[in-house]
């Protein structure tokens, strides 16, 4: 158990004592007290840079579980601590910044306790080697998710969103848990790093393709790619510390994470780069598209999250693309560079843009773009982090976002020109893609900053606005201020962070000392397509008003939206619908259920294994036997016709006699004496029932004949006839009983060897049916005098009301 | 056993399940109530008389207790049926209660 190992578990065993903190400090904030965890992690991780820098790796085993391969193994390279780096040191900032949003009248201890529950969550994503805890550590994102995104639970849109977002990623989640025990079954192992080096066994194979159609259903569900984004727009109305925190930086990159880390295990297979490849691709033109219409702030920001975690997803894609189809290193190594970047880049500028987005609700009382304008002069400094992290986004040099959206485009265009047999006519559409997606995001980045805080100042909102207070301002300060020093100095991360994370997703062993540069000279066609990006994208923004009809072509009947709340409302009925027409409520129905299925079932096996019947060990038959025979046939089918119950009760009566007779000339006289006994009772009972039934029903009833029952009943009786005589001919072991006659005298001292066996070979048995007997005794007895109760209760408070009136 | 004595039982039992026969198209068409109680008692009866010769044929004695308790049920159940018969129920109810 090393500090790693304890770094992981330590958000959680804080929220332990933040309850306890929490119960006895009053009047400070909670979070002060959260604040130095997610520190301390941040702090040590930083620590490790030095030993990932040189190319090492960590692997920290602690076992948890061995006897099922579960451990919770920490293993540490480049991919995992960017990751960690984030998670922890965003989490820091958005702690930092929820104390100056969320006032102490809120439900602090809940709020926090969520949060610290989910740093654990996605540190164990993160770091741990073993697919299982990886799944444990995972379904914990998904639920802390849906309590932060449930806080406000008064509120009906949070509720909604929660059980949306629930669904959907709990879906993934268990396709990604079958993902993974596929590829534990071709591999052998749980551990990643194993598996990476039995990748070849997992290629070329159907139950690979599947553990790669189901892993990328976990991924894409978590990373809201199309067209599983439709959870992330309606998890906003979680507090907006939340939204920065797990639907912008941290918790929608855990897909990514898993595509990046599940690329050196799935590499060689076409299916998982081409399908990375276009959903990425689809998912950033399609949100970047929808971003622009929308007119919440936090709506926008979330369309915009969706559309740059395709933007990385289609880069994770040509990492994958370049080794299946052999195409040279240079594109290969700048797609992953340009993803590791991104994620970066993105996780800076959104966690700050959406602090943003919460310093106007907080200090506006409204995020709505129409309602807001001209903060410019009333908020200096929340209009500069705004236009530095929104430039970033769009893709604007000096910024980071600059950078990696000309490696993006760089690595788009390669893809089209390697000639790839398959796409060789449609290669062409990769790039066009990008560069369509880019301009949208250019065009709701512009959206942001022109229609908030440029314009004329509007008097409609609901607080009168003033700029936030430096507990607010600080956090998202500090991500703006690194949008532009990795702007600036980005080769400051290539060697430290960069460089490792990009190997580990390649499982390179050489050191690819990239250089990240602002210049690629004017052959570069990435520089051309960012002119095209802004030129087009301004001219688009300013001729808004000429185009911006086409959005009304697109209905709600269209959207995804739409089909998932029209498919929730018709599982819901047409389940009810299968359900009350299964369920009848008729005894009758249920018995035709049982009894057709056991017909099926007894008809099936019989086809599949043959019938063998032998009847050269029957008996003879005796005249007496046949004559009982007739007389148990006759009474039966007396029973089945008439229509009159006492009938059926004194025919009833005659089989059971008949079958004492039996008994008696198979010479089993202890069962006859019992036969005629019970039977006798038995139909004493019945007449006792027939005396007591109320009068409208003693009229005689005909039967309802349905041929269901008679195909049924005639089924079971074959079935039951045909088991008993295949089961007579295949005896295959000599029975046991051979042991009783001999040992009855000398072992038990009893001649009546039925007696014996019950009494003291198998006295068990009988203790047991003797038990049965008294609960039935006593069952009958709480029946009657229950009733005989409740009918003097009945009647004591008649008499009560009686003598109020 | 010898051949004659084979064949009186045979005989006996071929009588019996005509006798039998008999009692129970009394027993199932019989005209009142009454009859088919008659009948029943005396279908007991002949019951008990072949279990008797099958006990002999079998060469067994371990079925004399079938037909002692046959002879029990049958009276008890004759007499509990004339009951019914004369008063309406078979077994007293405790004679404070109301009902």
């Amino acid at each position: 158990m090393t500090f790693i190992h304890f770094a992981i578990i330590l958000p959680l065993i804080a929220a332990f004592l933040i309850a306890i903190i929490h119960k006895y400090v009053k009047g400070i904030h909670l979070g002060w007290f959260v604040l130095p965890i997610p520190f301390i992690i941040v702090s040590y991780l930083f620590t490790l840079i030095p030993t990932i820098r040189n190319g090492d790796t960590l692997l920290l085993n602690l076992n948890f579980m061995p006897r099922i391969g579960m451990n919770y193994d920490v293993y540490i390279d480049g991919l995992g601590l960017l990751f960690a780096i984030l998670i922890s040191g965003i989490g820091t900032l958005v702690v930092l910044y929820s104390i100056g949003y969320l006032s102490q009248k809120e439900k602090l201890l809940n709020f926090y306790i969520y949060l610290l529950l989910f740093m654990t969550a996605m540190l164990g994503v993160v770091l741990l080697d073993n697919v299982l805890m990886l799944y444990l550590f995972w379904e914990l994102t998904s639920i802390s998710s849906f309590l932060l995104i449930a806080f406000w639970t008064t509120k009906e849109r949070s509720t909604y969103g929660a059980q949306k977002s629930m669904l959907i990623t709990m879906f993934g989640g268990f396709m990604m848990l079958g993902g993974f025990l596929l590829l534990s079954n071709l591999t052998g192992t749980f551990s990643i790093r194993e598996m990476i080096s039995a990748s070849d066994q997992v290629t070329g194979i159907g139950a690979g393709t599947l553990a790669v159609v189901l892993v990328l259903l976990g991924a894409f569900t978590k990373s809201a790619q199309f067209p599983f984004y439709v959870w992330l727009p309606d998890a906003m109305e979680a507090p907006t510390p939340v939204s920065a925190y797990l639907h912008s930086a941290t918790m929608v990159k855990a897909g990514l994470y898993l595509v990046a880390r599940f690329t050196p295990v799935f590499m060689l297979s076409t299916t998982w780069v081409w399908t990375i490849l276009i959903v990425g691709l689809i998912t950033l033109c399609w949100a970047s598209f929808n971003a622009f219409i929308k007119d919440d702030l936090k709506a926008v920001l979330a369309f915009s999250t969706v559309s740059q975690l395709g933007l990385i997803m289609s880069l994770l894609g040509i990492s994958g693309l370049a080794v299946v189809r052999g195409a040279n290193e240079q594109i290969f190594t700048v797609a992953v560079v340009a993803a590791v970047f991104h994620i970066i880049n993105h996780a800076t500028f959104k966690g700050a843009l959406f602090m943003v987005t919460g310093i106007i609700d907080h200090q506006t009382g409204t995020r709505s773009i129409k309602k807001l304008g001209g903060l410019m002069t009333i908020m200096p400094i929340t209009f500069t982090m705004a236009l530095v992290t929104s430039l970033s986004m769009a893709g604007i040099p000096p910024f980071n976002g600059f950078l990696s959206k000309e490696m993006f485009l760089e690595a788009m265009f390669e893809i089209s020109n390697a000639n790839f047999s398959a796409l060789a006519s449609v290669g062409f559409l990769f790039p066009l893609l990008a560069i369509v997606g880019s301009i949208f995001t250019f065009l709701y980045s512009a959206k942001i900053v022109m229609q908030i805080f440029l314009g004329e100042e509007t008097k409609e909102t609901p607080k009168e606005p003033k700029e936030a207070s430096a507990l607010l301002l600080i956090s998202p300060a500090i991500l703006s201020l690194l949008v532009v020093v990795f702007g600036l100095f980005p080769n400051l991360l290539t060697k430290s962070i960069i460089d490792p994370a990009a190997m580990s997703i390649i499982n390179a062993v050489e050191p690819l000392n990239t250089k990240i540069s602002h210049w690629h000279g004017f052959n570069s066609p990435a520089l051309w397509a960012t002119i095209v990006i802004i030129v087009v994208g301004a001219a688009l923004y300013y001729f808004r008003d000429t185009w911006i009809f086409i959005y009304k072509y697109i209905k709600d009947k269209f959207t995804i939206n739409y089909l998932y709340d029209q498919g929730l409302h018709y599982i819901t009925i047409y389940s009810n619908r299968f359900t009350r027409m299964l369920m009848t409520g008729f005894l009758r129905t249920y018995m035709v259920y049982i009894f057709g299925f056991l017909v099926i079932l007894g008809f099936v096996t019989m086809l599949r294994t043959g019938l063998n019947l032998d009847f050269s060990n029957l008996a003879p038959i005796g005249i007496q036997d046949m004559i009982l025979v007739g007389v148990i046939l006759i009474a039966l089918g007396i029973i089945m016709i008439t229509k009159s119950r006492m009938v059926s009760i004194i025919m009833l009566g005659a089989v059971g006699f008949s079958m004492a007779l039996f008994f008696v000339f198979f010479r089993a006289p202890d069962l006859a004496l019992t036969q005629l006994a019970i039977e006798t009772v038995t139909t004493t009972l019945f007449l006792v029932c027939f005396y007591h039934l109320p009068k409208q029903s003693k009229l005689p009833e005909k039967r309802k004949f349905k041929l269901t029952n008679f195909i049924v009943a005639v089924g079971v009786g074959a079935v039951s006839i045909l088991i008993g005589l295949s089961a007579f001919s295949n005896r295959l072991f000599e029975s046991i009983s051979q042991y009783h006659i001999d040992h009855v005298y000398d072992l038990a001292a009893g001649k009546n060897m039925v007696n014996v066996i019950l009494v003291d070979f198998r006295g068990y048995d009988t203790v047991f049916e003797t038990l049965v007997f008294g609960i039935a005794g006593i069952g009958i007895y709480v029946l009657m005098r229950l009733t005989i109760n409740n009918r003097k209760d009945d009647k004591n408070e008649e008499r009560a009301e009686e003598s109020r009136l | 056993m010898n051949l004659f004595l084979n064949i009186v039982f045979i005989i006996a039992i071929v009588g019996m399940a005509i006798a039998m026969g008999i009692a129970s198209y009394r027993i199932i068409r019989g005209p009142t109530l009454h009859d088919k109680i008659v009948a029943l008692d005396a279908f007991g009866v002949m019951l008990m008389a072949t279990i008797g010769i099958f006990s002999v044929l079998l060469d067994t004695s371990y079925l004399i207790v079938v037909i002692m308790l046959i002879g029990m049920l049958g009276a008890v159940g004759t007499i509990a049926m004339a009951k019914f018969l004369e008063k309406g129920w078979v077994i007293d109810i405790d004679r404070d209660s109301d009902e």
